[in-house]
């Protein structure tokens, strides 16, 4: 069994490469699959109907706890859904062989697809759980969609596949709703269990019992959008946009029948819950009524088969939702034989179309003459069709009406009832064997064209490869309706599910004696030919009768609407506006802690003061900060506004430090005296005053905004704050610093060991950012090829053209300075333009540059005890190499730093990572510290601890984050200044970009 | 748990001051922003760890008390070096739009805008198709076949950026 489903996808998958060695033919070894599929399922006939009534079947534990597993079950209904499935999947992909050319494009996916869908459809009808019946339900949707779609460049063809999309999938939304409520209340989502389970649940007074009677319903939905029953039928004559032999097999014989599958399926447990007949008899026979009527008014073969399958699928439902065990025969036998001749018809059709260019029955004209053979084989079918002796829909017509008749003598829903749904179908019956005279006359007939001659349409001879199929279809159709008795005992078992009706039990046989079905079918026939041979008056007189709803109008409005709402919604919210996305987002912020602060009793114990004892000066700072944040908001001039920040960031600083947070107050005036220097890097080019404010009376909101969210934010820390009642955590940090990491400095021990991960993630971040910075500046690499600076002419850096160099006793001296032999003070010194130098920064440069990063590699290593640690000792060193650059340029930034910053960040991160590691090759946990304790000669007793590795790390990614902030911001835009990239030609709206060098 | 007043009107300052920024059109000023929310969430951790104390280095004759709270001083500790990493990114996000269009503007979205003022009609969904009675037609487009045109509204003018 899973052999058979398997072989399905995965010749599926490789069907393209077939079909380029084999062209077309590649159809053959396709149609195998399933033919030989169809050969195994005729050898587990004995299993399936064996006494012992072991099914053969397949258990596969997926996601238990989800109760979703790969159960399947080839039980009676499943073997004979299956028949038809594999039967004529394997005759449809043969029939495709000469149905396509081999040049046509995407050949080889629409094999696959076909192939695919064939599997599906057998993994659908012989799924044993609910949700898996569901996941193939969905797979045929979709391999529907792309099947419908095969004509990719046809406007036509992507409509209706769309179109079958939604409303399918819409239907099959409903149908998991109702598949999850039915399974809920069962407590089981096996569908054979669920069954067994139906009485007691259908029977469930109040509350469960009306769950199951919604999910139900549900269902149906599902099953009647599946198989295009009103009021969703409009989506199946659309999809005939699809080539004629997936029409064939997905329209007629397969997934159209997975709706009615699925009622059979239910029906036994399932026909007397509240909705069931209501929602099943009307729209059915709403269905076969209208499917039949507008099967009248179509011109094109495949339109009138394709309204001929609406009616019929509303048929076969009605018959298969009644619940009787006649009508149970009569449905499965009435599938079959649709299945038969539909899929025979569609077939022809496509032979039609294929030999003759149209499908047009205006067009059409003495095609019998031309190709009888063909003539025959579908005349057999529309026989069939129209329920004429000694065919299959003969048989199966008159065990419906049978069964019918017994359902309105001694049925539940009494006499009236049952004899107003047996004249619905006697109705339907008689416009039914109308459209199919109309369809074989239509097709085959010869007809005086508009000049009254009776020209035949040119036709190709047609070959027995290409006919081969429907002709054993048809063939097939003749030997049901000569021996009914072999399909009826394939259907009894599942029949006898049912409760009988009439007392004398009902059979398969084409000849009954002179009963009332014989008299019905009589009457059928009569009727069916009054009203073909009065065609031309009926067709006026059905013109003029205007359609009454027209429902696929209606889907279209409802998709404008849709539309229009989507419309509506995105240009109220996606204004394209950072300020009102921002305003919105921070109002709802707003919004939500004053409502909790509002709707939360607080009681709390704290208590609240303003002045703290053990820093007096904090008020001090506090004024610095506040006036800074002030004046940076006023400020209108650039630099003035990121000083103003910077004294808000230095006061902060000096918070930390009152505090008793000395590292912090040491790393945030590092940053904020690195941020200063590259911010004035990146904004040297830009306007010194800032753009004028944003226009318009945001000013207002913006302040009300601000000033409630600062309100906001200190009333819920206030709040969260003074209910706290628990200790601190960190009341434990410091001794476990000491113990567990080896450290006194907590801060920095919670770094490297206790939060190690945190920091890890962080370094990580630092990593990405400087990548980010030197992408977005170099656009290209990450600048490594700065020349030494020993190949660059002195003098040279830094001139800008047109730019008047200034005189005076400073840059005589500069001159004089540069070249003097004897006193690099730096490597680089000399390369800048004697404009650009400053001697005495150049000489401080020289003398605390090592200092600077003695001290930082001091403050690395001093870090787990002291004040420290890699992210300070890495934002020192950074400085360090700031000064380098600010006082010799560029090429001197690249003689201090031969190394590629990419290497260091990488060479920390792998640092990093790697002590990470280590712990683990000796059974400890990932990130754990090991202290080393030895003695050396010279330094004394030595304690080292593994972490330190971790913060050397650190101080590597620093510092190649620095290095790419000072090579991007620093170098880069030196070297745009100098090359004029000042001069941009402003950009049209659509052109590229591009930055004229 | 007590609650310093002094810090938390700090950070209410700074919020403020930081919303206000960063709801500004000119990049500059909303990278500003963005620095001030950053240094205004880092007093809300301070807040966090109570009474100002010792600085946490451990000695073994001082009760755990007696500090001021560690583990809000880590997180700040990552907090600033992140902030730092930020605007560097951000700083050259300024740069490069600089030196692309010469503003310093976030600008409106006008894709946005025109997804708002779009066409309900839509070729595909909703022009009228001929019906096709063959699936052997040429690919060629008959003159039922070929699209109504799509009723274009005239496209807006790009905003106008105040020159810098």
């Amino acid at each position: 069994m899973l052999i058979v489903l398997c072989a399905h996808f995965i010749v599926a998958i490789f069907a393209p490469i077939l079909f380029t060695r084999l062209g077309r033919a590649a159809f053959y070894v396709l149609a195998a699959v399933p033919a030989a599929s169809f050969v195994w399922l005729l050898a587990q006939y004995g299993n399936v109907y064996s006494p012992t009534g072991m099914n053969p079947s397949l258990d596969i534990r997926w996601i238990p706890t989800l109760e979703l597993n790969l159960t399947f079950v080839l039980d009676e209904l499943s073997w004979l859904m299956s028949l038809l499935v594999l039967g004529i999947g394997a005759l449809v992909l043969a029939y495709c062989a000469r149905y396509f050319k081999t040049d046509d494009a995407g050949l080889g996916g629409f094999g696959a697809q076909l192939l695919a869908f064939a599997g599906v459809m057998f993994g659908l009808v012989t799924a044993d759980n609910l949700i898996l019946l569901f996941v193939f339900w969905e797979l045929t949707t979709v391999l529907s969609y792309l099947l419908i779609g095969y004509a990719r460049t046809r406007i036509a063809a992507r409509r209706a596949a769309l179109q079958a999309l939604i409303v399918t999938t819409f239907g099959g939304l409903a149908m998991l709703v109702g598949l999850i409520m039915v399974g809920e209340s069962a407590g089981t989502y096996s569908i054979s269990e669920v069954l067994a389970k139906a009485p007691e649940l259908v029977a469930a007074a109040g509350k469960p019992g009306t769950v199951v009677d919604v999910g139900i319903f549900l269902i149906l939905i599902g099953a009647v959008a599946k198989s295009a029953l009103l009021p969703f039928h409009f989506w199946l004559p659309g999809a005939m946009a699809a080539p004629t032999p997936v029409s064939a097999y997905l329209h007629a014989a397969a997934m159209v029948k997975a709706g009615i599958y699925l009622v059979a399926r239910l029906a036994p447990g399932f026909s007397g819950t509240d909705y069931w007949q209501l929602t099943i008899m009307i729209l059915g026979l709403s269905t076969m009524l209208l499917g039949a009527w507008r099967a009248l008014l179509q011109h094109d073969l495949k339109l009138i088969l394709a309204y001929g399958t609406v009616s019929q699928l509303g048929f076969i439902m009605v018959i298969v939702g009644l619940g009787s065990r006649e009508a149970a025969l009569a449905g499965i036998a009435m599938v079959l034989a649709h299945g038969l001749f539909k899929a025979t018809l569609f077939l022809v059709v496509g032979i039609i179309d294929h030999q003759s260019g149209t499908r047009d029955i205006r067009q059409l004209s003495g095609v019998f003459r031309s190709a009888p053979k063909l003539g025959v084989v579908a005349l057999i079918g529309a026989a069939s069709m129209a329920g004429l002796p000694p065919l299959a829909g003969f048989v199966a017509k008159e065990s419906v009406f049978t069964a019918f008749v017994a359902n309105a003598n001694y049925g539940p829903a009494g006499t009236l009832l049952g004899t107003v749904v047996l004249a619905g179908m006697v109705l339907g019956s008689i416009l039914t064997f109308a459209y199919s005279a109309r369809f074989f006359w239509g097709g085959f007939g010869r007809k005086p064209d508009a000049s009254g001659l009776l020209t035949p349409t040119p036709f190709k001879r047609v070959d027995w490869l290409f006919l081969g199929a429907p002709a054993l279809l048809a063939a097939l159709t003749v030997a049901y309706g000569m021996f009914p008795w072999i399909v009826e005992t394939w259907i009894t078992p599942y029949s006898a599910q049912f409760s009988q009706y009439s007392q004398e039990g009902m059979h398969l046989v084409l000849w009954h004696g002179f009963t009332v079905p014989l008299a019905l079918s009589a009457a059928v026939v009569a009727a069916g030919l009054g009203l073909f041979f009065l065609r031309e008056r009926v067709e006026a007189l059905q013109r003029k009768i205007p359609g009454v709803l027209d429902f696929e109008r209606l889907y279209r409005q409802l998709v404008v609407a849709l539309d229009r709402v989507a419309i509506w919604v995105t240009g109220r919210t996606q204004r394209g506006s950072l300020f009102f996305y921002l305003a919105v987002i921070l109002a709802t912020a707003i919004a939500s802690i004053g409502a909790v602060l509002l709707a939360t009793e607080q009681e709390w114990t704290g208590q609240r003061y303003f002045l703290d004892g053990g820093s007096p000066f904090q008020m001090v700072a506090g004024a610095v900060i506040v006036v800074g944040a002030i004046a940076a908001a006023r400020a209108n001039k650039r630099f003035m506004a990121v000083l103003m920040v910077s004294v808000t960031g230095y006061g902060v600083a000096l918070i930390f430090a009152l505090q008793g947070a000395p590292d912090l107050a040491l790393t945030q005036m590092l940053v904020e005296t690195i941020v200063l220097v590259a911010f004035v890097l990146a904004m040297r080019s830009l306007p010194a005053r800032l753009p004028a404010r944003t226009p318009g009376n945001h000013k207002v909101v913006r302040i009300i905004l601000g000033v409630t969210f600062g309100g906001a934010m200190v009333m819920a820390a206030i709040v969260s704050m003074g209910s706290r009642i628990a200790e601190p955590v960190s009341l434990a940090l410091p001794a476990l610093a000491y113990s567990g990491g080896g450290g006194l400095n907590v801060v920095n021990v919670t770094l490297v060991d206790i939060r190690a991960w945190d920091t890890f993630g962080e370094i990580s971040v630092l990593a990405i950012a400087a990548t980010g910075v030197a992408s977005l500046i170099f656009v290209r690499g990450r600048g490594q090829s700065l020349a030494r600076a020993e190949t660059v002419a002195t003098g040279s850096v830094g001139r800008i053209d047109g730019a008047a160099v200034p005189a005076g006793p400073a840059v005589e001296l500069a001159k004089r300075f540069a070249v003097t032999p004897g006193n690099p003070w730096l490597v680089a010194g000399r390369t800048l333009a004697p404009e650009q130098r400053s001697i005495i920064i150049e000489v401080v440069a020289r003398l605390v540059f090592h200092s600077i990063i003695v001290l930082s590699i001091y403050l690395l290593l001093a870090g787990h005890n002291g004040t420290g640690g890699g992210f300070a000792g890495g934002l020192v060193a950074g400085l360090a190499l700031t000064i380098r650059y600010l006082a010799g340029g560029r090429f001197e930034l690249a003689e201090a730093t031969r190394i590629s910053a990419g290497t260091l960040l990488g060479l920390g991160l792998a640092l990093a990572a790697v002590t990470g590691m280590i712990p683990l090759l000796f059974g400890g946990e990932v990130f754990q510290s090991t202290i080393f304790s030895f003695d050396l000669p010279l330094f004394g007793h030595v304690k080292f601890v593994s972490s330190t590795l971790f913060d050397i790390g650190v101080y590597l990614v620093v510092v190649g984050l620095v290095i790419d902030v000072l090579r991007s911001l620093g170098s880069e835009i030196d070297q745009h200044q100098e090359d004029g990239i000042g001069a941009i030609t402003l950009i049209e709206d659509d052109e590229p970009l591009e930055v004229v060098r | 748990m007590s609650v310093n007043l002094t810090l938390l009107l700090m950070m209410g300052v700074l919020y403020a001051v930081g919303i206000y920024l960063i709801l500004e059109r000119s990049m500059t000023r909303v990278l500003l922003g963005l620095m001030l929310l950053a240094n205004a969430t880092n007093l809300l951790l301070l807040a966090t760890g109570g009474y100002a104390g010792l600085a946490p280095i451990f000695n073994k004759d001082i009760p755990a008390t007696e500090y001021n709270d560690p583990l809000p001083q880590a997180f700040i500790l990552t907090s600033i070096v992140i902030s730092f990493a930020v605007t560097a990114f951000m700083l050259s996000l300024i740069y490069r739009s600089w030196l692309l269009s010469r503003a310093d503007q976030i600008q409106d979205d006008r894709e946005d805008r025109r997804v708002a003022s779009q066409d309900l009609f839509d070729a595909e969904e909703d022009s009228e198709i001929a019906i096709e009675t063959s699936d052997f037609h040429e690919p060629v487009q008959s003159k039922d076949e070929r699209l109504v045109p799509l009723k274009r509204t005239a496209r807006r003018k790009p905003e106008q950026e105040p020159k810098p």
